[in-house]
C-alpha cells in the first residue's frame, strides 16, 4: 500500500511519520506532481494554509487529477486546511475540490489566540484533538456522518471514501486516527 | 498528575511550536499595509509581517525604528485570512504585551528594530502568543528557545537583498547540529558551556539531529533561487523583507517565490518562475559594511 501526502506546504513530515509508525510496510510518500500522485491508493491533505495550497494545487495542475482521482473513489482525508479544500462551500469564498457536502467558516475559532486542544469520541475512540486556527463546519449534508464532536461542533466528518478533521491527529503521539484512514484504503485495496 | 494550569501552559507550547509547524515550506513577507498584505495573500504567503518600514528603508533612512502602529497592525489582520505576525524591539517587552493584546498571531523579537534593552531579551514564556527570534548559530538558537521562542529563523542581513549572512547562518547551524549529534554523551555538558546553550536542549539535539522548534531562513532573500537555496541548505522555509515590495514587480516576484520554496529541489521549475521577474531589489554589498551597520550582531 502507497499513501501520499500533498506536499505543497505545511505538517507534510508530521503526517508521513505518523503513517509508518502505524505500519513500517507501508510506503509513505510526499505528492507535489501528477505522476507521484498515480502511485497512491489514498490521500493525505495536510494541514497549512489552505490559500497557499489552493494556489500552488492550481498552478501546477494537479487540482483535476487530484479531483478526478476522489471522484473516482480514492479515500482521501483532510485535516484542517485540507477539510477547507475538501469542502463543498466555504463562507466568503469559492470552493475548491467540492467532494465533500459541508460548509466551512475558515478560521471559524478566531486567531491563533484561540487555538486549543480539546478531547472527545472519534468513532468510539477518545482522543485528544489539537485545533489550530481551525476551520468551523457550518452545516454537514444528507449522508454525511459525523464521526466526532467537540464542544458540540461536528469536527470530523466522512462521506464515503472523503474523510475530514478540523483538527490535527498529526500533531499528537496518538496514530489511531491514521489507523482508521489506513482502514478506509485497505477496505478499497 | 499535572495541575489545570501547568497542563494549560504546556498545550500553548505545543500550540504555539504547532502553528509554526503549519507554515513550513512556505514564505513569510513582510507587508507594510493592506493593499501589500492582499497581495502577499494572493501570491500564497503563508503569514506576513507588519512593519511599518521595510529593512531596506529602515537602513536607508536610519533613526530608531520601534514597533508599528496598533491601527496598521490591526488594518493588516481584517485583510487577509493568514496570520499576522509583527515586531517589536530586542528586549521590549511592553511592545510585546500591546501586540499580545490586539491578538497577534506572532512576535518577531528582532534584530531588525533598533533594540531597547542592551543585556536581556524578553522573558517569553510569559506569554501566550508565540514568538520567533533570530539567531546566528546553534547556541544563540537555544538560548532564544530556552527563553520561550516557538520558532527561530536564521538572522543573515536584514535589508541587503544579500543572501551571504543567510547561508553562513544557515550553514553554522546545521553544521553545529551535525556535529552535537556526534558526540559522546559525556562530552555535551562542555559542548553546552562553550556555547552558552542549555544542556538539556543540547542533549535535545543530540538525540533529535534538529532543533526542538521550526528553523525559516531570513535576512537578504531576494529572489526564487535565493529562496530555493535556502530550503536546499535545510531552511524549514523563508522570510522575505525588503525582496519583494522593492523589487519592480512585487506580484510575480512573490508568486515566483512562493513556487520556489514549494518546488525548491526542481530545477526546471526554478528555471521557470526566474524567467523573465524584473528587476530584484538592488543589493549591499555585505562585505564592506561597518560592524555599526549590521543589524545580525544585535542580541546575543
Amino acid at each position: 500500500m502507497t499513501i501520499g501526502v500533498l506536499a505543497l506546504q505545511g505538517s507534510v513530515i508530521e503526517h508521513l511519520k505518523m503513517i509508518k509508525s502505524v505500519n513500517k510496510k507501508i510506503d509513505a510518500v510526499p505528492v507535489k506532481t501528477i505522476d507521484e500522485l498515480a502511485t497512491v491508493d489514498g490521500l493525505i491533505i495536510p494541514g497549512g494554509e489552505s490559500t497557499t495550497l489552493r494556489r500552488l494545487m492550481e498552478e501546477f495542475n494537479l487540482y483535476t487529477p487530484i479531483r478526478e482521482r476522489i471522484v473516482a473513489g480514492m479515500p482521501v482525508w483532510g485535516t484542517c486546511a485540507g477539510l477547507i479544500l475538501l469542502a463543498n462551500r466555504i463562507e466568503g469564498e469559492n470552493p475548491c475540490l467540492s467532494v465533500l457536502d459541508i460548509d466551512v467558516k475558515r478560521n471559524g475559532y478566531g486567531r491563533h489566540s484561540d487555538s486549543f486542544v480539546g478531547e472527545g469520541d472519534f468513532d468510539g475512540m477518545y482522543v485528544n484533538m489539537v485545533f489550530i486556527r481551525a476551520p468551523y463546519i457550518t452545516r454537514v449534508g444528507e449522508g454525511v456522518e459525523v464521526l466526532a464532536e467537540c464542544n458540540d461542533r461536528p469536527v470530523a466528518v466522512r462521506s464515503g471514501n472523503v474523510l475530514a478533521t478540523a483538527f490535527h491527529p498529526e500533531m499528537t503521539r496518538d496514530n489511531r486516527i491514521h489507523k482508521y484512514f489506513i482502514g478506509m484504503i485497505d477496505a478499497k485495496v | 498528575m499535572a495541575s489545570k494550569e501547568e497542563t494549560k501552559a504546556a498545550n500553548r507550547k505545543l500550540l504555539n511550536r504547532n502553528l509554526a509547524q503549519m507554515l513550513k515550506g512556505g514564505v513569510i513577507m513582510d507587508v507594510t499595509n493592506a493593499e501589500q498584505a492582499q497581495i502577499a495573500e494572493q501570491a500564497g504567503a503563508v503569514a506576513v509581517m507588519a512593519l511599518e518600514r521595510v529593512p531596506a528603508d529602515i537602513r536607508k533612512e536610519g533613526g530608531v525604528a520601534r514597533m508599528s502602529d496598533p491601527k496598521m497592525i490591526s488594518e493588516i489582520q481584517k485583510a487577509v485570512s493568514i496570520p499576522v505576525m509583527a515586531k517589536v524591539r530586542i528586549g521590549h517587552f511592553v511592545e510585546a504585551q500591546i501586540l499580545e493584546a490586539i491578538k497577534i498571531d506572532y512576535i518577531d523579537e528582532s534584530e531588525v528594530l533598533t533594540p531597547a534593552d542592551d543585556a536581556y531579551h524578553i522573558d517569553k514564556t510569559k506569554f501566550e502568543t508565540p514568538f520567533v527570534c533570530g539567531a546566528r548559530d546553534l547556541g544563540e538558537a537555544l538560548r532564544r528557545i530556552s527563553e520561550g521562542a516557538s520558532m527561530i529563523r536564521t538572522k543573515g542581513e536584514a535589508g541587503t537583498g544579500n543572501v551571504v549572512e543567510a547561508v553562513k547562518h544557515m550553514r553554522k547551524m546545521r553544521t553545529q547540529i551535525a556535529e552535537v549529534a556526534a558526540l559522546p554523551s559525556e562530552q555535551l555538558a562542555t559542548y553546552a558551556k562553550d556555547i552558552g546553550a542549555p544542556l538539556e536542549l543540547v542533549r535535545y539535539v543530540a538525540k533529535n539531529k534538529a532543533l526542538p522548534v521550526v528553523n525559516f531562513a531570513a535576512g537578504g532573500i531576494a529572489t526564487p533561487a535565493d529562496a530555493a537555496l535556502m530550503m536546499q541548505l535545510g531552511a524549514d522555509g523563508v522570510f522575505v523583507g525588503s525582496g519583494i515590495f522593492k523589487s519592480s514587480d512585487p506580484k510575480r516576484r512573490a508568486e515566483a517565490i512562493v513556487k520556489a520554496v514549494a518546488y525548491y529541489g526542481d530545477p526546471a521549475i526554478l528555471a521557470g518562475v526566474s524567467y523573465g521577474l524584473g528587476a530584484a531589489m538592488t543589493g549591499v554589498d555585505v562585505e564592506n559594511m561597518s560592524e555599526a551597520e549590521r543589524l545580525a550582531k544585535r542580541g546575543w
